[in-house]
């Protein structure tokens, strides 16, 4: 079959399943938004800034483990994209983006928007093609689906000069040819050696740890995780990407770790003797001082990217393999084995864990007259039963999010953990909508992030998508302000915002339905009546307490038995 | 302490600036860093001389192999290897030093490319070390210009580094 660039484009896209393309059209990519307006069999969500394109897809691929699929033009449309890009990479989230270029004769001539895509993406992406013949496009395109789906998934540009998309130059298309890269070859099992020690020392643990990540979630490894920690019966903690793995709702689930983790689960990390880390990378905001973590620990790391290993932290048992498949080999093993488990060893560990969690680390002061933002994420909690699907942007709404609304399915929560990119959360729920157009999908931010990537609105309305956005409106960049106040002597530099718009009228002018609420009695109530109302896109304005923290916290420098707990508690109590 | 790392990489434009870019993004030292294509005209094979703990040079070339245009590597210092750079080097060449210069590049087993009245050009081979003497003998005043190629490498032996 002889088809055009365009034309091999969108046929490509049918042929990797791609439901939805986010993208903003410009010179570079006319003729591929040509060959889009001659099918339907692939919806165009036509966004407001590209950095909005780049979120709304990694919102679509965080929620369905599918690829998310991005179109931009060439120079600053490829620019603009670059935040959400780099977000993925961080996080590694399977997305693919098609950004146009200028005619290949007038690369390298700064031609009018033009910019080097392969050069600034390089850095963040898991790998970029440029395009060098018509004859090459299908074949890149299909390398670029399986790069970005296959191993540690990631993002993987695909820069298209104009030329190789027009319409009357045609040739022959065959997608069925398999992909050949004899340069990558992710792993898949694990080594069956390691796996065998590795099930033999977490068994005859005493004090032992179980720390997920993203990994799992990525994965799709949920199942066989809780299989593999309910065999165990040991204590599990999730990362802030994690969320979800392990219901939270479960005894053996101590909450996330981390700066913001509780109490439990860094004291239970940093008094374990065996740690068992899955899918996870040893972040500095999970082990706060590397040199105070985990002293007592031998550690067993399971990660598909052998680069995560001993990356930071070294480690005894490196497992290279994917999650699933090495977790579904050791609860075969933990099963045959002939050895058991220290039950008298591991109730005791628990008992001092339960000691540790009976600080009850996550309180906060009630108050009637002031709305508490931990409050309305309990709220949010209640009236959605725990089952929404919630997108976060970035700062201490964030880290309430993840405290109070207890993820019990992963997936579910979707946020920016590694890059921290604060204009995520709207953008990232048009993705999420879009593909669960019958689930509730909220977005927790606050009156600073959400003003990063607001036209959006704009995009909700066009397609409908009834978001519930739960602002926690303290009008200061929250935990700025709260590193100012512990760090900086309150000074708060640059921290507040001054000068905020009317949100209610805001979202109304772009033509959906806001709520202002400023009394802790309205708080249940106006969510019971924002998500009631299941066609509408609803802003909910939370005026919130001002100077609210977050606890508990281990503050930079710090190690994970060091925590820092709400001024309040006594912290002999633990 | 000091490795050199073969890289077999695909042949292909942007290749050679990821590897650059990994390198100056995650901090890590180059000292030299060669590279040209190889029998198969689709494969580039480098060289490259690096320097740190050992931890460091491990995640060197975890993150290398991660490159996805890169197919193989070996870090060569984990074997026994041969090392060989190629430096052309301009010298001043004037009345008694003349001599000295050329008896000098003798015994380092250098050839003398180009002669002027006041000036030999002299190409050397060998590893880094035999070219850094050789400067220290031929001693700095003489020096007009050098040009090294880097280092490359290949394992002795049995061992290999091919697909």
């Amino acid at each position: 079959m002889e088809l055009s660039g365009g034309e091999i484009l969108i046929q490509a896209l049918k042929e990797e399943e791609v439901e939805f393309i986010f993208g903003y059209p410009g010179g570079a990519v006319l003729h591929i938004y040509d060959a889009i307006y001659q099918q339907n069999s692939i919806k165009h969500i036509l966004v407001r800034h590209e950095q909005g394109a780049t979120h709304a897809a990694d919102g679509y691929a965080r929620a369905t483990g599918k690829p998310g699929v991005v179109l931009v033009t060439s120079g600053p449309g490829a620019t603009n994209a670059v935040t959400g890009i780099a977000t993925a990479f961080m996080d590694s989230i399977p997305m693919v983006i098609l950004t146009g270029q200028v005619t290949s004769r007038f690369i390298g001539s700064d031609a009018f928007q033009e910019v080097d895509c392969i050069g600034i993406t390089r850095p963040c992406v898991k790998h970029n093609f440029l395009v060098e013949s018509l004859e090459s496009l299908s074949d890149t395109l299909k390398k670029a689906f399986h790069v970005a789906t296959t191993g540690r998934p990631g993002p993987v540009v695909v820069d298209i000069p104009k030329d190789f998309t027009a319409p009357g130059v045609k040739t022959e298309f065959d997608y069925s040819v398999p992909v050949e890269m004899r340069s990558y070859s992710p792993p898949t099992t694990g080594h069956p050696g390691q796996i065998r020690k590795a099930v033999d020392l977490i068994m005859s643990a005493k004090r032992p740890m179980i720390y997920s990540g993203g990994g799992v979630v990525l994965g799709d490894a949920s199942e066989s995780f809780r299989e593999f920690c309910r065999k165990l019966s040991y204590p599990v903690t999730n990362t802030l990407m994690g969320l979800g793995a392990f219901p939270a709702t479960d005894k053996q689930f101590v909450g996330m770790l981390g700066m913001h983790g509780t109490y439990e689960a860094n004291m239970a990390m940093h008094g374990c003797d065996v740690l068992i880390a899955v899918g996870a990378r040893f972040d500095d905001r999970v082990t706060g001082e590397v040199k105070r973590f985990c002293p007592n620990a031998q550690i067993v790391h399971i990660d598909v990217d052998p680069a995560s290993i001993s990356k930071t932290v070294t480690v005894d048992i490196p497992i290279v393999g994917d999650v699933g498949q090495v977790l579904e080999a050791m609860n075969r093993q933990i099963e045959e084995a002939d050895r058991e488990i220290d039950r008298a060893a591991i109730d005791l560990w628990w008992s001092e864990i339960e000691k540790w969690r009976g600080t009850n680390c996550l309180q906060y002061d009630k108050s009637d007259s002031v709305i508490k933002p931990q409050y309305v994420v309990e709220k949010l909690y209640e009236v959605t039963k725990g089952d929404a699907y919630l997108t976060s942007d970035v700062g201490q709404h964030q880290m309430w999010a993840a405290q109070f609304y207890h993820f019990d399915k992963p997936r579910r929560w979707i946020n920016s953990g590694g890059l921290g990119t604060m204009g995520f959360g709207l953008p990232a729920a048009i993705g999420v909508q879009l593909a669960f157009p019958d689930e509730i999908v909220a977005c927790i931010t606050g009156e600073a992030s959400i003003q990063m990537c607001i036209q959006e609105l704009s995009t909700c309305l066009q397609y409908d998508l009834p978001i519930k956005i739960i602002n926690l409106n303290n009008r200061y960049m929250g935990m700025v302000r709260q590193w100012q106040e512990f760090s900086y002597e309150k000074r708060y530099s640059h921290s507040y915002m001054d000068a905020l718009p009317d949100f209610v009228r805001l979202t109304e002018s772009y033509g959906h339905v806001g709520m202002l609420i400023d009394k802790p009695g309205d708080v249940e109530s106006a969510m019971q009546e924002a998500f009631a109302m299941k066609d509408k896109l609803v802003f909910l304005d939370f005026i919130t307490d001002q100077t609210e923290n977050v606890y508990p916290m281990i503050e930079a420098g710090k190690g994970q038995d060091e925590m820092r707990l709400h001024p309040a508690q006594n912290r002999e109590l633990a | 302490m000091r490795h050199v790392i073969a890289v077999l990489l695909e042949n292909e434009s942007g290749a050679l600036s990821r590897v650059a870019g990994l390198f100056s993004a995650r901090g890590y030292n180059i000292e030299s860093l060669t590279v040209a294509p190889t029998h198969d005209p689709t494969m580039s094979r480098m060289t490259i001389v690096t320097y740190g703990t050992e931890r460091v040079v491990e995640q060197i070339t975890k993150q290398l192999n991660k490159l996805v245009d890169v197919v193989r590597l070996t870090d060569l210092t984990e074997s026994h290897f041969l090392e060989r750079e190629i430096m052309l080097i301009k010298l001043r060449a004037v009345e008694q030093s003349r001599s000295e210069i050329k008896r000098v590049a003798d015994i380092f087993r250098g050839r003398i490319l180009d002669v002027t009245e006041t000036s030999y050009i002299v190409e050397m081979t060998g590893d880094a070390e035999k070219l850094d003497a050789f400067m220290k003998s031929v001693g700095k005043d003489n020096i007009i210009e050098v040009v090294r190629s880097g280092a490359t490498g290949i394992a002795r032996g049995e061992k290999s580094l091919r697909i």
